[in-house]
């Protein structure tokens, strides 16, 4: 199971779950999001590859720290320029765990929408969860990250302009997709102050099922910097956040997300200044 | 007492403000990517105005705008005849007009409740 080659053929043909990662609206942290649910599915035990559908502004492997591993790309791949085993990139923390790479030089338009179907199914035969990387937009990237899929999950920050355009993906994919949502950068201190719209608030206009919430923690944004998505740790708020999404998205009873409200007092701000990592 | 009085003149919570333009922004937008919706909604609009007065389907015109905090349908009706007999139906509530003018302008308030987007728009 954690080995890529092509199982013998008498085995019968897995399929495993493709689903696109989308939001519309640009920088809610889909890419963030796509990375650390890959890593929290991989840490169970399930093989995950991770497609980075954002052709033209390859970000995904930046996330994963996989940058300097990448020699081939989803087009290259496409064009039948290279076998797609070659040009999936291992994690370097988890074998469970692969990338294919967006291309970075190239434009949306130049992917195939039916070669890119057939790619997910492929890769469908190989592991357990298909992750897509949507890019932002409605226009063709989306359709070519969504074409694959069967499910989705859409992520949306506390915003109005976020919530509308996660409205409106949501329209665009229809009932197919069973979409589910991720509440991405609350801040319940500004939530608890009447300065943020609340999760309750986000989900009475969409009405999806919820599958979890991350509160926006500088720690992202530090595990971001290096490389090293944060769903990698075992244990932290942040950490447990994905690793329970990971789970409900397994099929697992898990109980509804909650976020602590943590109140910046002086000693706490002394706290991260000495202790917090940087 | 001061928190009291501070409070009471607080303007409202902007995560308030930001929910209220949610809710109308995207009644806008449900209702612009749904118009085949809203023509059968003006044709069954017509139909019940229909049973009670005889008007110039041509020249309805039905609209939708913001008004301070709620979204409005707007429309005229031209009438060009009043119906002498009462409808087959008479409705629930005495809600004819006792003196019917040429022109209506008829403003409904949209619900004030969140709105309805079970299946908020058409798959495009």
């Amino acid at each position: 199971m954690h080995d890529l080659q092509p199982e013998p053929a008498a085995v019968p043909a897995k399929r495993g779950r493709a689903i696109v990662v989308t939001s519309g609206k640009g920088g809610v942290g889909k890419t963030t999001t796509t990375a650390n649910l890959g890593h929290a599915l991989a840490a169970r035990g399930a093989t995950v590859a991770l497609v980075d559908a954002d052709v033209g502004l390859r970000n995904l492997d930046i996330v994963l720290g996989l940058e300097s591993r990448v020699k081939h790309h989803v087009l290259d791949v496409l064009e039948e320029l290279v076998d797609l085993d070659d040009a999936l990139v291992r994690d370097k923390n988890n074998e469970n765990l692969v990338l294919l790479a967006a291309a970075q030089t190239r434009e949306k338009d130049e992917v195939d929408t039916e070669k890119m179907k057939a790619l997910i199914e492929r890769l469908r035969e190989k592991f357990d969860y298909v992750l897509i990387d949507c890019p932002a937009g409605i226009e063709m990237g989306f359709k070519n990250a969504v074409a694959g899929a069967d499910e989705a999950i859409v992520v949306c920050t506390p915003e109005v302009s976020a919530v509308r355009d996660v409205d409106r993906v949501v329209g665009l994919l229809g009932n197919k997709f069973r979409p589910q949502l991720i509440v991405n950068r609350l801040r319940p201190a500004l939530v608890k102050k009447g300065k943020m719209l609340s999760v309750e608030d986000v989900n009475a206009i969409l009405r999806l099922p919820l599958l979890g919430v991350i509160a926006d923690e500088p720690e992202i944004i530090v595990t971001t910097n290096r490389g090293e998505p944060i769903a990698l740790r075992r244990d932290g708020a942040t950490a447990s956040a994905y690793h329970a999404i990971a789970a409900k998205v397994a099929g697992e009873d898990v109980a509804a997300p909650t976020v602590e409200v943590k109140d910046e007092t002086f000693f706490s701000k002394l706290g991260a200044f000495f202790g917090g990592s940087k | 007492m001061i928190e009291f009085i501070k409070k009471f003149f607080a303007p409202q919570p902007s995560s308030q403000t930001a929910k209220e333009r949610l809710r109308l922004v995207l009644m806008t937008d449900h209702l612009s990517l749904a118009p085949e919706m809203i023509e059968q909604m003006k044709r069954d609009f017509i139909d019940v105005i229909s049973k009670y007065v005889e008007v110039d389907r041509e020249k309805i015109e039905v609209s939708f705008e913001q008004q301070d905090k709620a979204l409005v349908m707007l429309s005229n009706v031209p009438i060009l005849a009043v119906n002498r007999t009462k409808p087959e139906e008479p409705p629930k509530s005495d809600s004819t007009p006792s003196l019917p003018r040429r022109k209506r302008r008829k403003k409904a308030a949209a619900s004030t409740g969140a709105p309805s987007n079970a299946s908020p728009a058409p798959a495009v």
